[in-house]
């Protein structure tokens, strides 16, 4: 990898991107991405180099080395950059409950995610519930505070706010409805997209919704 | 004065990782020993409600869940003593990788190899074997993960170094062996041998029988 300065290898519809995304925006960092045509039919000879355990995006290749792993890339971010816009939280205890609640997201919505829109009858509906039951509690955990950081838009901001363009799509899917479930996040959520960094970065959800649909297909899932 | 608390086990490698990074910190703590499989106390839900799981660091009354994120926040709190990641970016972002990659992916494929049987674990043993390349090629030359001496990756590795190998030799598997990794191999022995991590090890007979045990009612579960 002969790159200089700042390259993202990238797919439209990962919300694990539109992590690092919103992250270089916030940051005001220049970058250049590439996009990888299409993630399901071949990985691009650069993404196999640059991850060749996991083989998926996102991955941010700085000067030439590569860093991957959504929430990894964020922390490195922040660490380079640390003079703009600081997305960790100041205090220990506080990154701890921010790194806490991304892993517990991630480890949920891998599993979850997919059987939301790819099962049906009884694993579907208990996908439902175990998604529901998790935005209750993150619901809990942003209270009454403007963003998941407090006053300020940070690290458990960036890592969640992606996944809302999928919501549409589960919503959908599932016949459930997230604004009378959980309307203090809803409420979250679009707070978080009147940021230049999250509009500019999440695609329409009704594109990802008709994504989600020729996935199935080509998948021969009904 | 700072009031610290670890509730854990004591067969959890994930529990003695908070152990050892606290010590090599040199912190000083109660421990409270949670019978997990069988009983979860009213405190340890208290601070754990989400996963209900141990190790639960509390430090001042606040709860810090989850080993990974407990020993970055014990590298972050107490900064003397030796650095659990390094400072650099870079080589902070490949440490981090790497104990992901070692919770993730090897401690759950290594665990099902040994309690799976017939065809599921013969899939088990190869993607073991798989990541345990990996992890070969990633020790290359040094002695440690961490270098000359041992950081976040080798404590987080502690499973494969001592519970694996117990567990694997139950299971009558050679699936992590010195003529197979011989990188790995030496890297246990002179990892076993460093004073913070041998006197931090449940003792072996206890762990066992415990684990021996376990296989004997999964082995009479199967044959009802």
């Amino acid at each position: 990898m002969e790159e200089e300065g700042v390259v993202l290898l990238e797919f439209w519809s990962s919300p694990y991107v539109m992590r690092v995304k919103i992250a270089l925006e916030e940051k005001g960092i220049q970058f250049l991405y590439k996009e990888e045509e299409n993630i399901f039919l071949g990985k691009s000879p650069l993404l196999l180099e640059a991850n060749p355990i996991y083989k998926k995006v996102p991955v941010l290749i700085h000067n030439g080395k590569p860093i991957c792993e959504s929430h990894n890339i964020l922390e490195y971010i922040d660490q380079v950059w640390k003079d703009k816009f600081p997305i960790l939280p100041h205090h220990p205890y506080e990154r701890a409950r921010s790194r806490f609640w991304i892993d517990f997201f991630d480890k949920m919505i891998y599993d979850i995610g997919r059987r939301m829109w790819a099962s049906k009858g009884e694993d579907q509906e208990d996908a439902k519930q175990e998604f529901l039951k998790s935005l209750k509690l993150l619901e809990e955990e942003l209270g009454d505070k403007p963003y998941f950081g407090g006053g300020q838009f940070g690290l458990l901001d960036i890592a969640l706010i992606p996944f809302s363009c999928r919501f549409y799509t589960y919503e959908t899917f599932c016949k459930f409805n997230l604004e009378k479930i959980c309307p203090n996040l809803m409420k979250w959520v679009n707070k978080c997209n009147e940021r230049e960094s999250v509009s500019k970065a999440l695609p329409n959800p009704y594109k990802v919704y008709d994504f989600g649909l020729e996935v199935k297909k080509m998948l021969g899932i009904e | 004065m700072a009031e610290v608390k670890l509730f854990g086990n004591w067969g959890s490698p994930f529990s003695r990782r908070v152990e050892v990074a606290l010590k090599l910190k040199g912190v000083e703590y109660e421990f409270i020993d949670e019978d997990v499989y069988n009983y979860k106390s009213p405190l340890l839900l208290k601070y754990n409600p989400v996963h209900k799981k141990v190790p639960v660091l509390v430090h001042n009354g606040k709860p810090i869940c989850e080993s990974l994120v407990i020993l970055e926040y014990v590298d972050e709190t107490w900064e003397k003593g030796p650095s659990l990641l390094p400072k650099d970016p870079y080589e902070r972002a490949l440490v981090r990788f790497w104990t992901k990659f070692l919770d993730e992916k090897c401690v759950p494929t290594l665990w099902k190899t040994c309690w799976s049987i017939g065809e599921e674990q013969e899939k088990a043993k190869e993607e073991s074997t798989e990541l345990l390349n990996i992890l070969e090629g990633t020790l290359s030359d040094k002695k440690f993960f961490g270098g000359d001496s041992i950081g976040m990756v080798d404590i987080v590795a502690n499973f494969i170094s001592y519970w694996f190998i117990i567990l694997q030799e139950l299971a009558g598997l050679q699936v992590l062996t010195k003529e197979k990794f011989p990188k790995l191999g030496a890297w246990i022995d002179d990892y076993l041998n460093c004073n913070i991590i041998k006197e931090n090890l449940p003792p072996k007979d206890k762990l066992t029988a415990y684990f021996r045990a376990r296989f004997e009612a999964a082995a009479a579960a199967t044959a009802k």
